[in-house]
């Protein structure tokens, strides 16, 4: 597995989404929220990230500042470049990013109740997007629509009806076809599969890692749920505090785990093989992103937080070509975390 | 020799619609043990909420028996009813919209104090705030804050708090750690597990998370459309799921673990069908690959597989199946 990772993380393919020292912060009267700091992704074609996190930890900011749809103010990118296919994002100007946005990249949210428009029917919604990007006719581009429908299994002729007809998967659904419409190289979903009861999620999930085989599509996938990156993505980065504390493949994350932040994580989850087992939480709270502390964010939590670890700041280390870890125990060889490494036949 | 704290009989609650009758909860039944956790999970719209709330006659059932203690709840009315229900709590959902916005955590928790009656001055009254405060985990220097100064697991702590405030011997859970984040929804589980330990409570834990719901329970129940379709202790429904809802409802969890040996997946087709006049067939027929024309011919009854396991399918329990 490890092997074969590595193998498709090869230099020498092509990036479909740089991200390059992004930070961005809010500014407001009398505080600035320091949401996303200086963070860095490659994303290669075809493969699917998960984008872990809690509430507030810049996930949905970090996927904004990819689109450059950043609320300025209050939001500033303070520094750094997102490449889209080698473009920077955040240079291009209002025209070009209303070519790019939709056909390159696009955007599913997690509310698919809020993000469909409650008075065209959803064939109109599909069209609409098409015909923004390609040159075609109005009949072409419905023909279009019921097409990208029936690939993501709704009936075709139920284009002519309106949002409140369809049932919240359904909607879902909708949203997934409007983004896919263009075939975009890079997809952003951010929770997509929050708001729908889990046998639907397991049908849309199904049916999101179908279609990326399918387009070879690149996704970012934002959850909060390990589970679902452990059933879709390939590479994982943990974010804390606005910073990707830990990265790296599948199997880096889930087996060979390195941060105590990502091990706290997985500590939190009720283990459905083993119903007795104690669940063993984070102790406090994420720090208040206008205060951040001058060291590691996570020290006040961290149950081997040492007295350095408050004072400096911490820096990516690599533990293989594949897995990076932002912990300065580990400049120490002998440091270990108590999750214990798991290996399969 | 059980000690059975709670039996509900046949408990309905219809509502009307214009397009006819909606079957919220239709004839549940079962009975809880004191200081044992029922856990009721299923999808949206399947009923468990309702169920929840028609125990505590925050919605009017429209029949059916709620034994509290001995005494039907359904029966009672003034003044007794609002003594039964100081020993049946809730915990709601959305710790952010079940507080009220101009009430300190002072005044909230105070008043399910004081409608007990034991505490009578003002200092009583605060002491015993106090040490409920400290029961749940709140600083006592938060006393004195309103609910948008705090974050969701604190407020979802003075939930708790509220609903101990009144001493009561059942706790309904609705959803309590949904609208949190994992490590605090484990500080949350954790908490709600030690208080069962130090004062006995008996929890109604509704839930469409499974894995919280096998973590926490003694027995769980799957409710699909507003009838039971399984009802087993936890172990023996996760190790031997059988009815195919709940087959696929297990299958469908995403599990935080890989490499390991791969799970089959079950997909159901379509959605959940309406609630609306559903009349008598199998509600899960119309998704369901094991589908037969018993199905079309009537409701299958609740039967008994194995000790304590209950299934309502047709292709199990009858002879010869």
């Amino acid at each position: 597995m490890n092997a074969e990772n590595r193998e498709n993380l090869r230099p020498d393919q092509e990036n479909v989404l740089e991200i390059d020292h992004l930070t961005v912060h809010y500014v407001l009267e009398d505080e600035t929220v320091e949401a996303v700091n200086d963070i860095s992704i490659q994303l290669k074609k075809g493969k699917i990230m998960g984008l872990v996190g809690e509430t507030g930890a810049g996930k949905t900011s970090t996927a904004l500042a990819v689109l450059n749809l950043i609320p300025d103010p209050p939001g500033v990118i303070r520094s750094g470049r997102v490449l889209i296919n080698g473009r920077d994002m955040l240079k291009l100007s209002k025209k070009e990013l209303e070519e790019v946005r939709g056909s390159e990249v696009s955007m599913i949210f997690q509310d698919p109740m809020t993000s469909l428009n409650p008075v065209f029917t959803v064939g109109e919604q599909i069209a609409e997007s098409i015909r923004l990007h390609e040159k075609c006719d109005q009949k072409k581009a419905m023909e279009r629509a019921e097409e990208m429908l029936s690939l993501v299994g709704i009936p075709p002729e139920r284009a002519a009806e309106y949002p409140h007809q369809f049932s919240g998967g359904m909607k879902q659904r909708v949203v997934i076809a409007i983004a896919l419409a263009c075939n975009p190289h890079l997809l952003l979903a951010d929770e997509p599969t929050t708001a729908l009861d889990v046998t639907i999620q397991a049908q849309v999930l199904d049916l999101m890692v179908n279609l990326k085989q399918k387009m070879n599509t690149s996704m970012i996938f934002i959850t909060h749920d390990l589970g679902i990156v452990a059933e879709i993505c390939d590479e994982v980065a943990v974010m804390y505090a606005g910073r990707i504390i830990e990265r790296g493949t599948l199997d880096d994350i889930f087996n060979h785990t390195r941060h105590p932040y990502t091990e706290g994580l997985f500590n939190s989850l009720p283990d459905i093989d083993n119903r007795t087992a104690e669940l063993k939480p984070i102790p406090g709270l994420m720090p208040d992103p206008t205060m951040l502390p001058k060291g590691c964010a996570f020290a006040p939590r961290c149950p081997y937080a040492r007295p350095e670890c408050i004072e400096t700041p911490q820096k990516e280390q690599a533990v293989s070509d594949t897995h990076f870890v932002m912990c300065s125990a580990y400049q120490d060889p002998s440091f270990r975390i108590q999750r214990q490494e798991v290996f399969y036949e | 020799m059980s000690d059975t704290i709670l039996e509900v009989r046949n408990l309905k609650k219809y509502f009307k619609t214009s397009r006819g009758m909606l079957h919220a909860v239709d004839d549940i039944s079962f009975t809880l043990e004191r200081g044992k956790t029922l856990g009721i999970v299923g999808e949206s719209g399947c009923g468990k909420s309702t169920t929840g709330r028609c125990i505590l006659r925050l919605i009017e059932p429209t029949s059916g028996e709620v034994i509290f203690d001995g005494e039907d709840v359904l029966q009672l009315s003034g003044h007794s009813l609002r003594e039964r229900r100081a020993d049946m709590q809730i915990i709601f959902q959305d710790p952010f919209s079940s507080l009220n916005p101009r009430k300190t955590v002072m005044q909230t928790i105070a008043e399910g104090v004081e409608m007990r009656g034991k505490y009578r001055t003002k200092a009583e009254i605060e002491g015993r705030v106090l040490e409920l405060m400290e029961t749940v985990g709140l600083a006592e220097r938060l006393i004195n804050s309103y609910p948008h100064e705090l974050d969701g697991g604190r407020r979802q702590r003075i939930g708790v708090a509220r609903a101990l405030a009144v001493e009561p011997k059942l706790i309904i859970c609705d959803e309590p750690v949904s609208a949190l984040d994992v490590s605090i929804q484990a500080q949350i589980l954790n908490l709600l597990k030690e208080l069962q330990r130090k004062l006995g409570l008996t929890y109604i834990f509704i839930t469409h998370d499974l894995a919280v719901v096998n973590h926490i329970s003694d027995e769980i129940m799957v409710m699909y459309l507003g009838q039971t379709v399984e009802k087993a202790p936890s172990e023996e429904l996760f190790k031997n799921p059988t009815h195919p809802y709940t087959k696929a409802l297990l299958s469908a969890i995403p599990i935080p673990k890989v490499g390991g040996p791969k799970r089959e997946r079950i997909l159901l087709k379509g959605e959940v069908s309406s609630p609306i006049e559903p009349g008598d067939v199998c509600r899960f027929a119309k998704r369901c690959s094991y589908a037969c024309e018993a199905c079309q011919k009537g409701c299958p009854a609740l039967k008994e597989t194995a000790p304590g396991h209950l299934v309502s399918c047709h292709l199990f329990g009858s002879p010869g199946k």
